[in-house]
Parts: C-alpha cells; sequence; structure tokens
C-alpha cells in the first residue's frame, strides 16, 4: 500500500448528500479482475453525457460541462470535498480503487458509510471525517478562490489552508494510521498472530466441532 | 456477570486478541465467495506467495454476472464470462466446502444459497465481499459485508481486523397489518432512522412482529440493515431458527446436531442487557411501503405522496429531493397511486426465496399483466428455490399472467447481466437499492415488497395490495 504522510491537494467539490457506490463507480465497470483502470469511468453517469455499457474509450465519450470534476479549475485535484453519508451503498472496493485511480488522494466529507470508510485505509486513501460547519466553509472557500489548496498532515491529524489561515484537526484511528504512515501490508501484521490464530482455531473446533 | 447482548456474545466469543486500543482479530467460521469481488484478492494472495488459511470455511457461487435465460448458449458478454471463469480456476486451484458453480442446480444467489445449504449457522461470524452479508445475521449469527482487501485478509488470515460497533436496537412490536410484509418493516425502520441511522451500530432486530416473523421475512429485514447504514443486522435464535435448518444439507446432523441446538438456544441478548440506542416501531401503524426517490430512506406509504421539496427547511436535503425527483421524473405531490411502471422486478437477495414468491403469486393468480408493462420479471434466488416454486405450480401462475419466469441469480436488483432498466423507464422492484443507474443507466427504480411489485404489473400503476384483494 502507499504510504500516506502529507499532502497539498487541490480540492474539487461534489456538492451532494449520500453518494453511493454505484454513482462512484457503476456496476457495468466491475467486470475487470484487476484493480486498476477504474478512473476513467468514476462517477460515470454524473461525468458524461452519453451513456456508456460497455467500457469504450472515454476519450471518445462527450464530457458533461456542468459536472464540477469537468470543469478546468478542478483539473489534478487530489482532494475531493464531500457531503454526509459519502460512499454508502454496496462494499465494492471498485470505489476507492476508482477515486484513487482518478487521483484522488483524500475525501473530506461530514460522515462516510462504514464499509467504504474501512476500504479507503486499505487503499492509501484518506477519509477525513471534519464537522458540518467546517466542511461547509471549505465548500464555499473551494468555489471563492480558484486553485483552493488543502494541506493535509496524517502525523499532526490536520487539515489546512495553505497559509494556515484555517487548520482543522481530525480523528483518526491510532491503528490504521500506523498503517497508512507507513504503508504497511495488514496482512501481514497479522500474521505475525499466526500461533493465537491456530490455538483460537483449535479451541474452537473442539468446542462446536460443527462449524468445521 | 453483566447482561450482554447478542452482539456482544458473537463478538466476544470471535475475539482471538485485542489491541489495547480496541482494534480486535477476529475470527471467521464462514467465508462466502461470489465472483465479482474475490478475482483481485486470490490474485493478491498468489502475488504474496500465500494460500487460504482453512478453505472448509469457504462456500461460492456466481452470481451477480450470470445470465436469467439461454442458459444453453452460456454467459455470451465476454468480460462477465472471464470473471466467472476466474472463479471456478481460483475454487478448482484452493478447494471450497461448496461451490455451486454457474447452471449448478443448486447455485443462486450468494445470501440465499447460504441459509438454503445450511452454510449458515448460528453463532457464526459470515463474512462476504457484499454489502447484503448482513441477511445473515436472521440465524443469530454476526454477518457482514467486507471489501476486496479483507476478503484477502481473510483468505490470508482466517481472521479480520476490526473495532466493535455500537449496538442499536430496533423493537417492532404488534402483529403486522393484512398486506404487510418484512419489506416493509424493513422500508419503514429506513424511512424513520434514514440510510445512514445505523452508521458505526450493529442493529438487533427485537418484537413480537419480529418473532412472528419466518426465517424468509427476518432474512429480508436484515438484508436492509445496510440500507439503514449498519452493517450487520440480527435476530436471536428460537424455535424458528432452529426448524429452518433442521435437515439441510451443511447443517450438523444426530449427536453434533442436539449439542449445536442445545448452544445455539443461548444466543439471544440477555433480558437486562444494555443497547446504545433504542428505535421503535409500532406494526399496527405501519402500510405497505413504496419508495419515490433515489435513496431507501426517501420513502412513503401507498397512500403518500411525492413530496414537495419546498417543504423542506434542510437545503442540502432539498436539494437532495429536487435532484431525485428530476432524476425519477416525478411531480411534487404526486399520489403514489397515480405512478405509472415500465417493468416490474421480482427478486434479489431481499425478496426471492420461496415465500416471495407464493405473496407475489397470490396477488398474480387468474389476473394478467397491465399493457402498459413491457417485462414483468420473476428471478427466483437459488435453484432449489426455482425447483420449490415449480413444485407448487407458482411458475404457471406467473408464466399465465404474462409474467417471465427466469433462472437463479442477482439479475436485475444490479444490472450486472442483460436484464437491466433502459434510460427512463420506471420499475417496481422488490430489490434493496433505488440508487440513480442501479438497475440500468437511467432508470428509475420504487422499492416494494414482492406482493406490492406484483400488484403493480397487474394495475400498471402502483396500486393498494390490500384493496386488490
Amino acid at each position: 500500500m502507499q504510504a500516506f504522510r502529507t499532502l497539498t491537494g487541490l480540492v474539487a467539490p461534489l456538492d451532494r448528500a449520500n453518494v453511493d457506490t454505484d454513482a462512484i463507480i457503476p456496476k457495468q465497470f466491475l467486470k475487470s479482475v484487476r484493480r486498476s483502470g477504474f478512473g476513467p469511468n468514476l462517477f460515470d453517469a454524473w461525468r458524461y453525457l452519453d451513456h456508456d455499457e460497455t467500457g469504450k474509450n472515454t476519450a471518445e465519450r462527450r464530457p458533461n460541462p456542468d459536472f464540477a470534476l469537468n470543469e478546468p479549475r478542478y483539473q489534478g485535484a487530489q482532494v475531493l470535498l464531500a457531503r454526509r453519508n459519502f460512499g454508502c451503498g454496496s462494499s465494492r472496493e471498485h470505489a476507492p480503487w476508482a477515486l484513487g485511480d482518478y487521483g484522488f488522494r483524500s475525501i473530506i466529507a461530514p460522515s462516510f458509510a462504514d464499509i467504504f470508510f474501512n476500504n479507503c485505509f486499505k487503499n492509501g486513501l484518506l477519509p477525513i471525517v471534519l464537522s458540518e460547519s467546517e466542511v461547509d466553509s471549505l465548500f464555499h472557500q473551494t468555489a471563492a478562490f480558484p486553485g483552493f489548496k488543502l494541506t493535509i498532515d496524517l502525523e499532526r491529524q490536520t487539515v489546512a489552508t495553505p497559509d494556515g489561515s484555517s487548520v482543522f484537526s481530525f480523528d483518526v484511528d491510532p491503528f490504521r494510521k500506523h498503517c497508512m504512515l507507513n504503508g504497511l501490508d495488514d496482512i501481514g501484521l497479522t500474521l505475525k498472530h499466526a500461533d493465537e490464530i491456530r490455538a483460537f482455531e483449535e479451541k474452537r473446533k473442539a468446542e462446536q466441532p460443527w462449524l468445521f | 456477570m453483566t447482561a450482554r447482548t447478542l452482539y456482544d456474545k458473537l463478538w466476544d466469543s470471535h475475539v482471538v486478541r485485542s489491541e489495547t486500543d480496541g482494534t480486535a482479530l477476529l475470527y471467521v467460521d464462514r467465508h462466502l465467495v461470489h465472483e465479482v469481488t474475490s478475482p483481485q484478492a486470490f490474485e493478491g494472495l498468489k502475488l504474496a506467495g500465500r494460500k487460504p488459511w482453512r478453505v472448509s470455511s469457504i462456500v461460492a457461487t456466481a452470481d451477480h454476472n450470470t445470465p436469467t435465460q439461454h442458459w444453453d448458449q452460456g454467459i455470451t458478454d465476454p468480460t462477465s464470462r472471464i470473471q466467472v471463469d476466474v472463479l471456478d480456476a481460483n475454487i478448482r486451484e484452493h478447494g471450497a466446502k461448496a461451490y455451486f458453480p454457474f447452471r449448478d442446480k443448486r447455485q443462486g444467489i450468494v445470501h440465499v444459497i447460504g441459509p438454503e445449504s445450511g452454510a449458515t449457522l448460528p453463532g457464526m461470524t459470515v463474512v462476504c465481499g457484499d454489502s447484503h452479508t448482513s441477511t445473515h445475521g436472521a440465524f443469530g449469527c454476526l454477518a457482514f459485508g467486507i471489501g476486496t482487501s479483507e476478503v484477502e485478509h481473510v483468505l490470508a488470515t482466517q481472521c479480520l481486523l476490526t473495532k466493535k460497533a455500537k449496538s442499536m436496537r430496533v423493537l417492532v412490536e404488534g402483529e403486522l397489518p393484512f398486506g404487510c410484509t418484512a419489506k416493509d418493516v424493513a422500508l419503514a425502520v429506513i424511512g424513520k432512522i434514514g440510510t445512514a441511522g445505523g452508521s458505526g451500530h450493529a442493529i438487533e432486530f427485537q418484537g413480537s412482529t419480529i418473532r412472528a416473523l419466518s426465517m424468509e421475512g427476518r432474512m429480508t429485514i436484515c438484508n436492509m440493515s445496510i440500507e439503514a447504514g449498519a452493517r450487520a443486522g440480527m435476530v436471536a435464535v428460537d424455535e424458528v431458527t432452529i426448524d429452518y435448518l433442521k435437515d439441510r444439507t451443511l447443517a450438523p446432523k444426530g449427536e453434533l446436531w442436539d449439542r449445536a441446538v442445545a448452544f445455539w438456544r443461548t444466543l439471544t441478548s440477555d433480558p437486562d442487557a444494555v443497547f446504545d440506542r433504542t428505535v421503535t416501531l409500532a406494526a399496527a401503524s405501519i402500510a405497505p411501503q413504496v419508495t419515490w426517490g433515489t435513496s431507501p430512506e426517501m420513502v412513503t406509504t401507498i397512500e403518500g405522496r411525492v413530496p414537495d421539496p419546498d417543504k423542506e427547511k434542510d437545503p442540502v436535503r432539498r436539494e437532495g429531493i429536487e435532484r431525485a425527483l428530476s432524476y425519477m421524473g416525478l411531480a411534487p405531490n404526486t399520489a403514489m397511486t397515480d405512478i405509472r411502471i415500465d417493468k416490474v422486478f421480482i427478486g434479489s437477495c431481499t425478496n426471492s426465496r420461496i415465500e416471495d414468491l407464493r405473496a407475489a403469486a397470490a396477488v398474480v393468480a387468474g389476473r394478467r399483466k397491465a399493457d402498459n408493462v413491457s417485462v414483468a420479471m420473476v428471478v427466483p434466488g437459488s435453484g432449489p428455490v426455482k425447483t420449490q416454486a415449480e413444485r407448487e405450480g407458482l411458475d404457471r401462475i406467473f408464466t399465465a399472467a404474462g409474467f417471465e419466469w427466469r433462472e437463479p441469480g442477482c439479475s436485475m436488483c444490479l444490472a450486472m447481466n442483460d436484464d437491466r432498466l433502459e434510460p427512463g423507464e420506471r420499475c417496481a422492484s422488490t430489490s434493496n437499492r433505488n440508487f440513480e443507474g442501479r438497475q440500468g443507466t437511467g432508470g428509475r427504480t420504487h422499492l416494494v415488497s414482492p406482493a406490492m411489485a406484483a400488484a403493480a404489473g397487474i394495475a400498471g400503476h402502483f396500486v393498494d395490495v390490500r384493496r386488490l384483494r
């Protein structure tokens, strides 16, 4: 996994609540057996005016000029600013894969759906929860200042405007933070406890043999 | 000892080790696998030179991509076929407790075949790379959906790294009114608490209404927990649970069965257990539900109307309603019974079990699909459900009414196969999500119970099933 320490990145707004994983990456693009290549179809139904069921070359499709991510000022954005309950719906990890493949490294929202939130951490994509009013103020600043950037410092757990005029702090689970700062593979960490898992399994087998 | 909830008991009995910050290594008893969310996990395992920890925990099937007709032609979409072939190859290489491949007589939706085969048992932890894994909680299990990285983690270690959720009790009391089903209870709960209402919680459904439900009904309710934001939903074990499991293929037999049942009876919340949150609902207040928007919380009763965004004070919510009405092609204040439909879908891991098909068939019997409804499809949840329905003659009731009788699979719940809505088409659907594009790009989904979907197919518009009879 790619480590995440600090990031100063352009912010793009997605001003709607309850953005579901079907919207993030529609089902017709879930048929790949790989983890990469989903970026061009991120938010597909909102991003393009023509509908595609077959995985056409997106360069030949018609972008929707009214969709924020298509605006020239947001090209190259690395921070997505979103509303409450972002990532609800299906457990598809293709959603964080698509966001990461597009170039996002962090998403800021007032709340996230549980499975999506979890999946982000497995892919070096940092989901940050700020309060409704903090998120509101960031939406205003993103709209008001072209080229608006934020600096995210995971070690210090802060989101700041580059001039330091506003600084917000956020919570993050210590274990997830540790894994993300160091780009750690948690399977490797778990397997350090293989003996404990084996012992637990043997005990369980003796007590509830019908499970095995 | 302090009183514990069912969730506490399930959690405590699966913790291999805990870190000081509360992160736990949780042991996984049953790992359900399907073709869409597993290929990258098996590939990751291979790249790291690892092997599955315990293949006897794996029960696999192909369901998301598989066609529901012309099985003799195989899977014609090449990318879908590759995914199903990759699953075949992975199971062939590693093995599994049970595998129900495409065209197998016992193939079906992973959340239908798990319980039906007895692969889902009380007291288990059940995971799957699919958010509707919450379904299995109906058996007194801790069951929840995981992402593909976690699928790989479970394959490699038989465990998950996770933290305990808060507990929520949803208490539903009283007799369900005529014409109302488990689906209506689920939608009414979501309407009450919202699609993020259960975030960070594991829900236990309690009360006389829940106890009176069949296992099929309990599965429908637990299935929809994720639509309320809760990863896990569960119902305590009782005689209904035990009766359902007896003689299932993978359920224990003989002396082991007796031992298992004795243990399973302990899988209830202690009477004085404390929940972090309790939500109550009176069954008598529930009427048949219909969604009007693009989120399951955008729901009203069949007697209701499409809301007027001008009456909503919260700006984010108001904009959400406006956007939903525009997508759905609905005017504010339209009576739900005035909404005409183009298609009917009866199926999905929410509502494709025998009881669901019986309820739909009872409405359809002796009637005829409305002319404005182009397709009304019935997709049984599994091969055994299909066989049972045909034994009862349900297929003939449906086909005589102009409904299509299909092969099992996820089908138009998420439209990864050829079953889908065209842009602008409106569907009465027994599935679980009415998100934009869910059933096909530009498609408009209204979530309802099987009886309500069948009734809409007959009338050509939504209709109060209580008056149809």
